[in-house]
Order: C-alpha cells, then structure tokens, then sequence
C-alpha cells in the first residue's frame, strides 16, 4: 500500500466533513443545536453543482452551495431565534426539508458532469518528492478548508467577536445583561454553520464524486454532528476527528483493496468506537466542553 | 381517526380477500418497492422505468403504486404491511433485502401475491424472479482482462450474497481467459447505494493499481470517478451510456418490462401462480449494452462470440475444469454448473486471493 496516495485520498474523504463540523461547532459554541447539517449539506451538494453546470464555474458552484446553504439555515435561525420553536425538532425537520428539497431541485441534474475544479500544482512544495504529492497536490476546497480550521480557532480564542460568541453560548442571559445582542450573534452564528454545510456537501457532488445523485450525502452529516462531539467543541479537535473518520473509512477500502485479511467489520467500527471512548474519556475527567446554554432557548424578556 | 381509516381499510381488504378471484371490473392495483430512489441511475430506476412500460402497456386497466427509498429490514415489512392493506393484488418488492419481509407478510395475507428479486425464498403466494447476471458478467469480466494494462482488476461487491459471489466468480474466470496473469481484489462496502463510498472504494482499488473496475453497486459514482482518473468500467443494470465511449466499455442490463408484462397479465387473467424464474441474455431479461472505447478487434471479437453462445446455450459461463479457492475440485473438464448450486454459490473459484466476508 502506497502511504502518499493513502493520504492524499484521506484528505480528500475528509474534506467534507471536516467543513460541515467546523461550521456545526461555531453554531453549537453559540448555544445553538442545529441537526439539520445533513439537510444543508444535501441542499449545498444539489445547489453547488447546478451552479456549477450553469456557470460552467466550479468557484461559483461552491459559493453558491454556500449561499444555499446559509439562506436555509437561516429559515432554521428565524424559526428558533424569533418563533421560540425547539431546536431538536426544527433541526431534525431541516434535515427533511433538504433531502426533499434537493431531489426536487436535481431531478433535472441526474446524468449531467459539471466541470472539474483543477488540481493546484503548488511550485516548489507540490515538487517535494513524498511531501508534495501527498500534501501540496491537492483542490482548492481542501486548503480552503484547513484555512478555515486556523481561522475559527484563532478567531474564537483571539477576538472580542469570539469572546462575545463564546459568551452568547455558555450563558446567554448574562451575555444579554451585558448588552450583546444574542440574537443577532446567534444568527450569524447559523447562518455561517450553513454555509460550511453547503460547501460540504458541494464537495462531494463537484469534486469527491463528482456528479449529482439524489441523497448522495448518505449521513455524513449525522458524522459531522458527532465529531463536534468528538472534538470537545474545539477547532484543531473537528480536523483531528474529521480526518480520524474519514481516514478510517478510506482505511478500510484500502486495506481490502490490498488483500488484507483484517475483517472489514473492525475497521467499519472503529471510528465509532474511538468517539465512545473519547467521550468516557472526556467524562472521566469531567471536563465536557459542551456550551453552557446549548440548545437551550433564549427569551429577552424572561 | 387514522387508526379508524386504517381499520376499515383492513376489514374492506379481508372482505375482497373472501372474494375468490378478481371481482368484475374491479381494477388490479400492481405495487413496487424499491431500495433506493428511483433516479438513482442504476438498479432501482431501472425497476421504475420497467413499471412505467408495464402501466403504459396495460393502460387503465391497472393502477400502479410504488414506493422508493425503502431500507431493507423491518421498514419493508411496515411498507409491505401498509400496501397490502391498500389493496395491493401484487407487490413486487424489488431488493435482495426485502427476501424475508416479504416471506413474513405474504404468510399473513395469502390472498395478496408477491414477486421478489434476486431471492430464493418462495410460498404458495410469493413467486422470485432473478437474471443470470452472471452471464452478462462474463463478457464484462473478459473486456476487462483484455483491457487491462496493470493486469489489477478491482469489483466492488456491495454485500456478501450469492448473487454478487456469481458475478466475482464470473468475472475473475472470464478475464482469466483473456489475460490469465489478471489479479482480481474486491472491497465490500455494505450497501448497495452510497454514492461518496462508492467513489472512495473506486478510488481505493485505483491506487492499489487497478485500472478497470467493475461494481456491483446501483449508482454511476464509479464510473465518474473512472472518467477522472482515465481508467475504464461498465454499467451495471442500467446502461450508463451518459459515460460512453469511456470510461464504459460496456454494461449489464436489466430487462425486467416483459417479465412484468407477463406476470401482471397472468394475474388479470388469474392465472398467476408461485413460480421461480431465472433467465438469461438468451431470454431476454439480461442486455450487453453496445460495446464503446478502444477494446481491440480481437477482444471484440471474442467478447461478442461469447455474448452469443452464452445466448444460444452453446457455451456456460460456469464450465469446468474448475477449482474451489481452497484448490478442491468443483466441476470436471467439461461439466457445467447446476443451478442449485449457483443459486447459494458460497464460495470462490481458485485463483482469489482474499476471503469471503461473513
């Protein structure tokens, strides 16, 4: 078994769940639980390559799938922030709501290619003889995403913007006593959740496919919620987790591939059995990491 | 108020069912289930679009319902529960999976017929229906010996089944006799419809050096990620033409209308009973969709011979001398497999190096 290309797939298999979680743990770090990251992610899949198609612009397909992604979480936003309605149950009806929408919208986008997003051929790094086609040889998307990963790190650890989100989510009436406006960071919050979602699953239907098929997400973003828990809410720990997931799973088809005898059944298991231990582990030191006022829901006047 | 309506269409369905045959100018209600969406491009479209040809055949004089996305387990056995008491007349449930299901709820209503896919499970009201795939399997398996440049061939098997065990089979002996230094690797992936793992087995078997890789799965993901990375595959019960000339060179179809024209005619005419059907290219119910892209003239050739003798009977896929794996002798020079055997195939032919998973 070749180790660079068993990366260099890895990267690939994990990129979209690496940026629906990264998106899902800023939303939850603002005392929001949103469940309908599979149904963002499909309506990102669908929305991304029609774009795509249309434009004949991969770019333009992803920042499509990204707007199409937040301007559904957002109708998630104004039913749980303005309407009071519980979280769990509206998150789990955006999950519907996506897998509807988009076959609705990609019945027409069955059998169609969209155009490929090139391969950048990073100078110098990308001709570093193992380095360089395991790391350096990769989309866009998928440095986008790592990008993302430092950026919401240093932005939930540097800024005051990030202290005041992290505020809203572990104790929303104080932060609200304060003067900031939960609503509003709240919004932001979802909306930039949704946005990660679409670019997700755009990934997939553009790149990891590439092609549109109805309910081509098939869970990974029921993967993407466990990982945040995975992470203990934490940006380094989403990538840790995204890649541990995705690793694990192109593993498997490698080590098959290659006529291992490992039986397929342990490897399948293993990432889910790696979160059941980090979570006895995390709770075994008592340190949970889960925002205070997750899920909870937030009433001015209260 | 629900439970009333489902009550009472209970007891009308045990009132029709006390009725013998078909009432006069009652409509025959003909019902499909269906593992994945019924664009999915492969398996399940394939099902949908034969229904489609035989509601457009009969007309009025049948309804048709169907239901897609339907996992295989004890969901079948509520949406079986749920078309039958809908007055379906005959459900077709069209799922390897949906085998004991069906047995389940054809055992409580013997009045409503059933017609399962790819199983081996019949009752006095449950007939299977299956194609011999695994004939279509040996030209595909030939073309990709012949294609092959790495001699690594990859299959994606979906689950461990008879079904899918054939066509390993039939493939790994066919591209055998087109390039007998072929190596054969298989990677499971448990399900027959995930695009995103779909695409990451191919992409898998690619970078353990295949470059032909044939699925057993029900979505075109394999072959678009073939497109990318210049190797070759088939379609697999649809054509796939959408990516002909390459990477398809081929591909499986299934004709499932006329089997569903006749069995819906006998049920009109009343005089459908449980029977096991199991046909090949020869009948009809297996297509070789139109060979495209750069196969030699030689492997043409054979391949389109081979498609015609297995039609005529002249030539089966399954000829010995064949070995088990463990290197026991299956069948004698010359000796054909009986279908008994085929039909719960459990085994791999010698020269596979990996093992079947349980």
């Amino acid at each position: 078994m070749d180790p660079v290309l068993l990366v260099a797939s890895i990267m690939v298999s994990a990129t979209p769940i690496l940026l629906a979680a990264l998106g899902e743990m800023v939303v939850e770090k603002a005392g929001v639980l949103n469940l309908g990251v599979e149904g963002m992610m499909i309506t990102g899949a669908v929305m991304g390559f029609a774009v795509a198609v249309g434009s004949g612009s991969p770019l333009l397909g992803f920042a499509g799938a990204a707007l199409a992604g937040a301007v559904l979480s957002l109708s998630f936003g104004l039913l749980t922030q303005y309407l009071l309605s519980n979280q769990v149950a509206t998150g789990l009806g955006l999950t519907l709501v996506g897998l509807g929408l988009s076959a609705l919208i990609g019945s027409s986008f069955e059998g169609l290619r969209a155009p490929s997003l090139p391969k950048l051929d990073l100078p110098l790094l990308g001709d570093l003889p193992v380095l360089g086609p395991m790391l350096f040889r990769h989309d866009i998307m998928v440095y986008v995403s790592l990008a993302l990963v430092g950026a919401v790190w240093a932005f939930l650890k540097f800024t005051r913007a990030g202290l005041i989100l992290r505020a809203v989510g572990e104790n929303h009436d104080s932060a609200h006593a304060l003067g900031y406006r939960v609503v509003h960071v709240r919004l932001a919050a979802i909306a930039f959740g949704g946005a990660c979602a679409g670019l997700g699953g755009a990934y997939v239907s553009l790149v990891r496919v590439p092609q549109w098929t109805e309910g081509m997400t098939a869970g990974a973003g029921w993967i993407a919620l466990a990982i945040v828990v995975f992470a203990s809410w934490r940006a380094f720990g989403v990538l840790l987790g995204a890649y541990l997931f995705g690793g694990v799973s192109v593993l498997q088809l490698n080590l098959q591939a290659a006529g291992t005898t490992v039986p397929v059944e342990l490897l399948s298991m293993s990432p889910y059995l790696i979160t059941i231990i980090v979570l006895v582990i995390i709770s075994a030191r008592g340190v949970h990491g889960a925002p205070g006022s997750l899920g909870r829901p937030f009433h001015a006047a209260a | 108020m629900k439970r009333r309506t489902l009550l009472a269409s209970a007891a009308l369905s045990l009132a029709l069912a006390s009725g013998a045959a078909f009432a006069q100018g009652d409509t025959p209600k003909v019902a499909f289930v269906y593992v994945g969406p019924v664009n999915d491009g492969g398996w399940s479209q394939h099902h949908h679009e034969a229904a489609m040809k035989m509601k457009e055949h009969f007309g009025d004089a049948i309804e048709v319902i169907e239901q897609e996305s339907v996992p295989e387990g004890a969901d079948a056995e509520r949406v079986l529960t749920q078309m039958a008491l809908s007055g379906a007349d005959l459900i077709f449930t069209t799922s390897f999976g949906y085998m004991d299901p069906t047995i389940n709820v054809a055992a409580k209503f013997p009045d409503v017929k059933f017609e399962h896919a790819t199983g081996y499970k019949t009752a006095p009201n449950v007939s299977v229906y299956s194609a011999r795939f695994y004939e279509g399997r040996a030209v595909t398996g030939y073309l990709a010996g012949a294609m092959t440049k790495t001699n690594k061939i990859g299959y994606i098997g979906s689950f461990p089944i008879p079904e899918v065990i054939r066509g390993i089979n039939s493939t790994f002996i066919h591209a055998r006799k087109a390039n007998p230094d072929v190596e054969l690797s298989v990677v499971w992936i448990s399900t027959w419809f995930d695009p995103a793992k779909e695409a990451d087995a191919t992409q898998a078997l690619l970078d353990q050096g295949a470059d032909v890789v044939l699925a057993h799965t029900d979505s075109t993901a394999p072959l678009a990620v073939l497109q990318k990375a210049g190797a070759y595959g088939f379609g697999q019960a649809a054509d796939m033409y959408e990516y002909a000339p390459e990477p398809r060179l081929s591909s499986i179809i299934d004709e499932w209308s006329p089997y569903y024209i006749e069995r819906v005619q006998a049920l009109i005419d009343g005089t459908w009973e449980s029977t096991s059907t199991w046909a090949g290219i020869g009948d009809g119910m297996v297509g070789i969709g139109e060979f495209t892209g750069p196969i030699p003239e030689e492997a043409l050739a054979a391949a389109t011979k081979m498609k015609d003798d297995i039609a005529s009977g002249a030539y089966h896929p399954f000829t010995g001398p064949l070995n088990k794996q463990d290197g026991s002798a299956w069948l004698a020079e010359g000796e054909v497999a009986d279908d008994g055997t085929l039909a719960g195939m459990d085994f791999y032919v010698e020269g596979l190096t990996t093992e079947i998973p349980n």
